[in-house]
């Protein structure tokens, strides 16, 4: 118990002492959350008023972050899997960090699902026994399950790894390692649960496909290691913590992998749709061409393609993949490709035309950008404290070191902003 | 799609995304009054929290503080329920200056609710999209204006002999012939926007939409905590003090029938209807999901919806499908009825038919 209490007071002192940098990064991420509240208040006081949904377009830019973000949660599994699955010396060393990474991506999950509810005050009814837990009828509840079990699963094994690193023990594997065998299923459950969120709603044809939930999957592993390889360029540059190349460089197969996968998709939704042409498939025309003379999402759509056929063009010759500043554009453009495929590109026309053939365009409020902005700011914010932990732990910058030997050393020399990510 | 649903004059949204349905772009003026409300609102809940926590009988702080703890209405005891209803009473009838009834008729036995409507009939006055704003308490005004009847206009058709070189390859038209995408006849989609001097228009047809209320209802079964679900007499209802507002219920429905409170309803004192239902026509909060009921608060009792009673040319027929002797039992057994979207296998209570 005593080596507990070191373990919270050594890891809370050794996170929140940092170098200039990493406080103005912190005070950033403070500047932006300041709109979140601001935001927040205004959704509480007033409802969803404010924000640029309309009774034809309901769910927008806060349910748009939140599908994406699940699967940069789950796409933290393109680092568990090969570590333990397949025994990747470099990521085995790391893996600690992509479970940090999925535990703030699903925290901004939960943000921004919060953010998207009308009322959030009213969250306990859904509580099973005091409320009502509608499974298994409802794929909300469903997603709400596979969510939280995630988001235990990796908090569990992180902390758990860390802590036994932190006190010098050996991992007990007989607990250790089933723990990350079912983290590793869960991770594709929860994208599986949240494509069905969507695509069991025949009422919106442009989601109504089977295909959707390998497409998230797709590209959740190619969005999710992009932001992974962002991340240890990151830390590789910043702090002492050195990540080898063969890390980075399984990370960017992987990427390359899923993000062809991911394309050829696209493909197959657009020739399947477009050459019947019916109905079904005026949300994916509005998407590609506009119609009827509305035509915002048009360079959306282009500009996402493009990226993502850009990175894939970049991931697939050696040459440009071996530099890492080109594998940092590369990464940045799928990121953003695929943030604006299953936003922007997904969500919105799934909803347009309404099923009564009506078009409304859909254009986020800023106060909607400066909740969303703030969402993300909360997660990197606790994304750089458990980064900056971990690696602490993992240089061995903090360990428990037994009362009497005195105060353990704690250096915080060197460590700059854990995860600056921009 | 039968028309090219793009900006229309009046009604503005269609286009614009904006929330109301049949009114303007809100301007920069309301958004101060919404701010101004937003302020006050707040202020008024401070007080309302002081109140409680000074333990004083500030009765609306009470009744609200009260209102967040219930329970889901359909599990409530019947004790639980009548505490409800009477604190609703009291709230409704405090803020409206008037005597409001919060009824709570259960479910009549031997009963399930049908629609039908005749299109051939219809006109499309929108005297019942009217009607129903009255009596079901909507929102209304330049903010939010909401209505749970929206009448589709649709094109007869025509095809026409300049068009027949338009097709597809140019001249031949051997794979596409010139008058495709010309749209004929009754399709679901429409404008519901028309504005029109007189009605009915030439060479249009109408088609009013509302809540189906399916037997096997779409939006039911997504719904995370129940608080949507499916009456024994038919009629698919909401418990508007247990609804999240996950809005994954308007997700769900093909027939664009439900409708999202985005702020506080727009429901001024004079033109508030005080005989509700809880399950029907009370007034709504912030934040939640809203439908037509069938007029719960009305049919319960043995009357007709209001949309029955207003329609000029009688197209609206409403009764019990479980009598065969009722209006709408002899329609569905004497004439051609038809429902929306059949292959969605949703089996709405609401038919449509012609002469």
């Amino acid at each position: 118990m005593d080596k507990l209490k070191r373990f919270v007071v050594d890891y809370v002192t050794y996170v929140v002492k940092g170098s200039p940098a990493f406080y103005a990064w912190i005070a950033f991420l403070c500047l932006l959350i300041l709109g979140l509240l601001y935001g927040t208040y205004l959704h509480a006081a007033d409802g969803l008023g404010y924000t640029g949904l309309t009774n034809q377009v309901h769910d927008g830019l806060y349910l748009a972050n939140f599908v994406f973000l699940v699967g940069i949660a789950a796409g933290a599994v393109t680092i568990v899997f090969p570590a333990y699955v397949y025994h990747h010396k470099a990521l085995h060393a790391v893996a600690v960090l992509g479970e940090m990474l999925a535990i703030s991506a699903v925290l901004m999950c939960m943000l921004f699902i919060v953010s998207h509810m009308g009322r959030p005050d009213r969250l306990w009814h859904m509580l099973p026994i005091i409320g009502i837990y509608n499974i298994p009828h409802s794929m909300l509840a469903w997603d709400t399950l596979v969510l939280l079990g995630y988001l235990f699963l990796n908090f569990v094994g992180g902390f758990y790894y860390l802590y036994r690193k932190y006190t010098g023990q050996p991992l007990n594997n007989k607990f250790y390692l089933p723990l990350i065998y079912v983290s590793i299923v869960w991770a594709l459950s929860i994208h599986t649960v949240t494509a069905f969120l969507l695509n069991t709603m025949p009422s919106r044809p442009m989601w109504h496909h089977s295909m959707m939930p390998i497409r998230f999957i797709s590209t959740a592993f190619a969005a999710g290691p992009s932001m992974i390889i962002l991340i240890f360029l990151i830390v590789r540059s910043r702090t002492k913590l050195w990540i080898e190349n063969a890390a980075i460089d399984q990370l960017a197969t992987i990427i390359t992998y899923c993000l062809g996968l991911a394309l050829f998709l696209t493909l197959s939704e657009v020739v399947t749709e477009l050459y019947a042409n019916t109905e079904h498939a005026l949300g994916l025309n509005y998407l590609m061409f506009g119609l009827h003379g509305f035509t915002d999402l048009v360079p959306w759509f282009w500009g996402s393609l493009i990226a993502s056929i850009a990175a894939f063009m970049i991931l697939l010759t050696p040459y440009w993949r071996s530099n890492y500043r080109l594998l940092a554009l590369a990464c940045i453009l799928a990121f953003c490709g695929i943030w604006v495929e299953k936003g922007m590109g997904l969500l919105v026309p799934g909803f347009i035309p309404t099923p009564i053939g009506e078009f409304t365009q859909y254009l986020p409020t800023t106060l909607e950008i400066f909740v969303t902005l703030g969402n993300w700011a909360v997660g990197l914010l606790v994304l750089t404290v458990l980064l900056k932990g971990a690696i602490g732990i993992q240089l061995g910058d903090i360990g428990y070191a037994p009362p009497t030997q005195g105060k353990v050393p704690v250096g915080t020399t060197g460590m700059a902003t854990a995860a600056e990510l921009t | 799609m039968s028309k090219d649903m793009s900006c229309n004059p009046e009604g503005g949204c269609a286009c614009s995304g904006k929330k109301a349905e049949a009114a303007p772009v809100e301007s920069v003026s309301s958004r101060r009054n919404f701010l101004k409300s937003a302020s006050m609102l707040s202020v008024n809940s401070l007080l309302g929290t002081a109140a409680l926590m000074t333990m004083s009988d500030d009765a609306r702080a009470n009744t609200e503080w009260a209102e967040w703890f219930q329970g889901n209405y359909r599990l409530m005891s019947d004790e639980e329920k009548a505490l409800a209803r009477g604190r609703l009473e009291r709230r409704y009838s405090r803020e409206y200056a008037k005597t409001v009834i919060v009824d709570g008729t259960p479910a009549q036995e031997g009963v399930l609710m049908g629609y039908a409507l005749n299109i051939k009939k219809c006109i499309g006055c929108r005297r019942c999209a009217k009607a129903c704003v009255e009596e079901n308490n909507q929102s209304r005004g330049k903010d939010q204006d909401m209505e749970w009847i929206r009448v589709l206009k649709m094109e007869k058709g025509e095809f026409s002999k300049e068009k027949m070189n338009q097709g597809y390859p140019e001249g031949l038209g051997i794979q596409v012939g010139g008058n495709a995408y010309s749209p004929a006849g009754v399709v679901l989609e429409g404008e519901h926007y028309y504005q029109a001097d007189a009605v009915p228009e030439k060479d249009s047809v109408y088609m009013p939409i509302a809540c189906m209320q399916c037997e096997k209802p779409p939006c039911v079964k997504v719904c995370p905590v129940r608080t949507t679900y499916r009456e024994a007499d038919g009629p698919v209802v909401i418990d508007y003090n247990w609804c999240i507002g996950c809005r994954m219920c308007m997700s769900a429905c093909p027939y664009w029938a439900r409708r999202f409170n985005w702020s506080d309803p727009n429901l001024p004192k004079e033109a508030m209807n005080p005989v509700t239902h809880y399950l029907g026509n009370r007034p709504r909060m912030k934040g939640v999901v809203e439908k037509c009921t069938f007029c719960i608060q009305r049919t319960r009792k043995g009357r007709y919806p209001a949309c029955v009673e207003v329609c000029p040319v009688g197209a609206r027929k409403f009764g019990n499908l479980l009598d065969p002797e009722s209006e709408v039992s002899r329609i569905i057994a004497r004439k051609h009825v038809f429902r929306l979207k059949a292959e969605q296998n949703t089996f709405p209570k609401f038919f449509y038919f012609m002469d």
